[in-house]
């Protein structure tokens, strides 16, 4: 639409035939390999798997790639502007944990214990943003710490105040019924059940497309990432941004926390690893995303997350081995790696001066 | 006449002992200079004699130490390059100042984009700016421009354009061009001085950086001369021509030396 277009080599785009020009403009879109991806998987587990396209599996997908989108947008938006983010999967676990110990060991009402964890979450998307901003460290590395301190933190504390890994017994607190009905609300369509999630990824997705293309901040995050030196020159606020960027992650993390906790009554404190953190990068990076920074969108990051869902649940519902999910999603994410350094070469292609 | 004489009592942009450290380095040690509306004030300097750190107070990127930076008389302390930009005081930088992926309209706008609405809703106001953009760089000679091609599809002059073009639009009362380090054809040169010289017949006050003596005599009005992040020399363009230019730029001793021997022809200077 505006910049997410790559460079028209040879002639000037003032000079190619219409038709031409709208092919170039739809071959540069960001989010363009991956919804090619995303068509051919369909495709394919669309043969393998038909449960995939009742309403039923439909609503499986969509349940798995809303948690997933509302990550990847967030992640999206911070790799746009040049900063990567390993730490919100398990600030999802670590928030909604507080909200459940808050809730069940201190007796406390369900939303001012949302309330505490949602701020607990944004101090933790400070720190990482200040830590970035301030030391010039490379922001892989501060949330890969915060990542390691947080997973250490909720499993050692978990079992040390509730003395085992799993926490329930929250829906009785009062207001949960409330809370119930943002974060956990279901309708049936057919036989599948479609939650509320759906709505605040789509939600969202829209909201931070809007914010990127239309709005200062939007173009403070693209400056940010592509040229943070002439971002600086010409006044763009680089350190707000990135700090704001941060928080947006770490709200995102805390809310698939809190879905996952009013979904489930409770909160298991597991080991999910470095894959957890990852994912939302890939999601992005196949979303279209550069890792360098600067070009993106959160569309993308939809359709990456939906492309990613339906992956897993048509590798499952196939009835393969789940372990090819993992290769698969390895060889997708080289795929959009490859798509992303063809848009990096056309762009340097064209001469700079 | 008397225009340009009140305007000169009064200078556009004044420095006074204007000093800039890093650390326990002296960037800037109390420099003076007006850089007086209606003329084309040239910093030479060789690379390393603060003229960086000269552009950068002036443009708000980086805050000065001690000293003042006047603006028609009044003490300016400019907290952002916004800040800079909203007093009127433009930059061309040595790098353009370009991102290559946003769209030309974007990196027009880039830190001051217009916008309507109120805060929950306020958004870009796309169709203005495209259109002062298409204006803007039709009138340094860029036309037929789409607005939404990233600027890297820019033909290798036409970033300068764009720079220009930037500056021209947000610099009301200053311009400061700091010499684009890429090699510039004679064509994009034209350009440049072009600007620079439309600035000037506008009323601006214009201050050009550069380290091409040759380039400087052809439009500048006065001269500067940094060494050391000191003032080496302020000489007026009757008081030089472009070889003596280049003498003193090639040895910093010969500045002082002739700085003092002008003072002593012409008394006025010292005042500087």
């Amino acid at each position: 639409m505006i910049s997410d277009r790559l460079p028209t080599l040879g002639a000037a785009p003032a000079e190619m035939p219409r038709g031409r020009r709208l092919l170039t403009r739809a071959l540069a879109r960001p989010s363009l390999p991956a919804l090619v991806g995303l068509l051919v998987v369909v495709a394919v587990f669309g043969v393998q798997a038909p449960e995939l396209l009742t309403s039923g599996g439909l609503a499986s997908v969509l349940d798995a790639a809303a948690l997933l989108g509302i990550g990847g947008v967030a992640v999206a938006l911070l790799l746009i502007a040049g900063q990567f983010d390993l730490s919100i999967g398990v600030l999802a676990v670590a928030s909604s944990l507080v909200t459940a110990l808050l809730i069940e060991q201190a007796g406390w009402d369900t939303w001012p214990a949302l309330l505490v964890s949602f701020g607990a979450s944004l101090l933790v998307g400070l720190v990482n943003g200040f830590l970035v901003v301030n030391t010039g460290l490379p922001s892989f590395l501060v949330t890969l710490a915060t990542f390691l301190v947080l997973q250490g933190t909720s499993q050692a504390g978990v079992s040390a105040l509730a003395g085992s890994v799993r926490v329930t017994g929250v829906d009785e607190a009062p207001g949960w019924a409330a809370a119930d009905a943002v974060f956990g609300a279901t309708v049936h369509l057919g036989d599948g059940r479609f939650r509320v999630s759906l709505l605040w990824w789509l939600g969202l997705t829209a909201l931070a497309s809007w914010a990127l293309w239309r709005t200062r901040f939007g173009n403070a995050v693209f400056a940010s990432g592509g040229a943070r030196r002439a971002a600086r020159q010409l006044g763009v606020p680089v350190r707000r941004t990135t700090l704001t960027l941060f928080c947006l992650t770490a709200a995102a993390g805390w809310l698939i926390g809190t879905l996952g906790l009013v979904r489930l009554d409770g909160v298991q404190v597991g080991a999910p690893g470095l894959a957890t953190a990852v994912d939302f990068i890939v999601v992005a990076v196949i979303g279209g995303c550069l890792l360098t920074g600067g070009y993106g969108s959160a569309v993308g990051a939809a359709i990456g997350a939906l492309l990613y869902a339906v992956a897993r649940q048509g590798i499952a519902l196939a009835g393969w081995d789940p372990p090819w999910f993992q290769a698969f999603l390895g060889v997708l994410l080289l795929v959009a790696l490859l798509a992303n350094a063809v848009v990096r070469y056309r762009l340097k292609a064209v001469p700079r001066s | 006449m008397t225009g340009p004489v009140e305007q000169s009592a009064v200078p556009a942009l004044e420095l006074q002992r204007l000093s800039v450290r890093y650390g326990s380095v002296h960037a800037l040690s109390r420099v003076s200079a007006t850089v007086p509306a209606g003329q084309i004030t040239c910093v030479l300097g060789e690379n390393g004699s603060g003229k960086s750190t000269l552009v950068a107070v002036l443009s708000g990127l980086r805050r000065h130490d001690e000293g003042q930076l006047l603006m028609t008389g009044e003490p300016v302390h400019f907290r952002s390059p916004q800040q800079a930009r909203a007093a009127g005081i433009a930059t061309v930088w040595q790098d353009l100042a370009v991102a290559p992926l946003l769209s030309i309209w974007r990196n027009f706008f880039l830190g001051a984009e217009p916008t309507r609405g109120v805060w929950p809703l306020r958004r870009l106001d796309v169709d203005r700016a495209r259109e002062i953009t298409v204006q803007a760089m039709a009138r340094v000679g860029v036309t037929g421009l789409d607005p939404d091609q990233p600027a890297s599809t820019l033909q290798a002059g036409a970033r300068q354009s764009l720079a220009i073009a930037r500056a021209r639009h947000f610099g009301v009362r200053a311009l400061v061009v700091d010499e684009p380090t890429a090699p510039l054809t004679v064509g994009q040169q034209t350009l440049l001085l072009q600007a620079i010289v439309a600035a000037r017949s506008q009323g601006l006050a214009v201050l050009l950086v550069t380290n091409n003596p040759r380039y400087a005599h052809l439009v500048g009005d006065r001269f500067l001369l940094l060494a050391h992040g000191q003032v080496a020399g302020k000489l007026t363009r009757e008081d030089v021509d472009a070889s003596d230019l280049m003498r003193l730029m090639a040895g910093g001793e010969e500045f002082s030396a002739l700085t003092s021997a002008l003072t002593d022809l012409h008394s006025e200077l010292g005042e500087r």
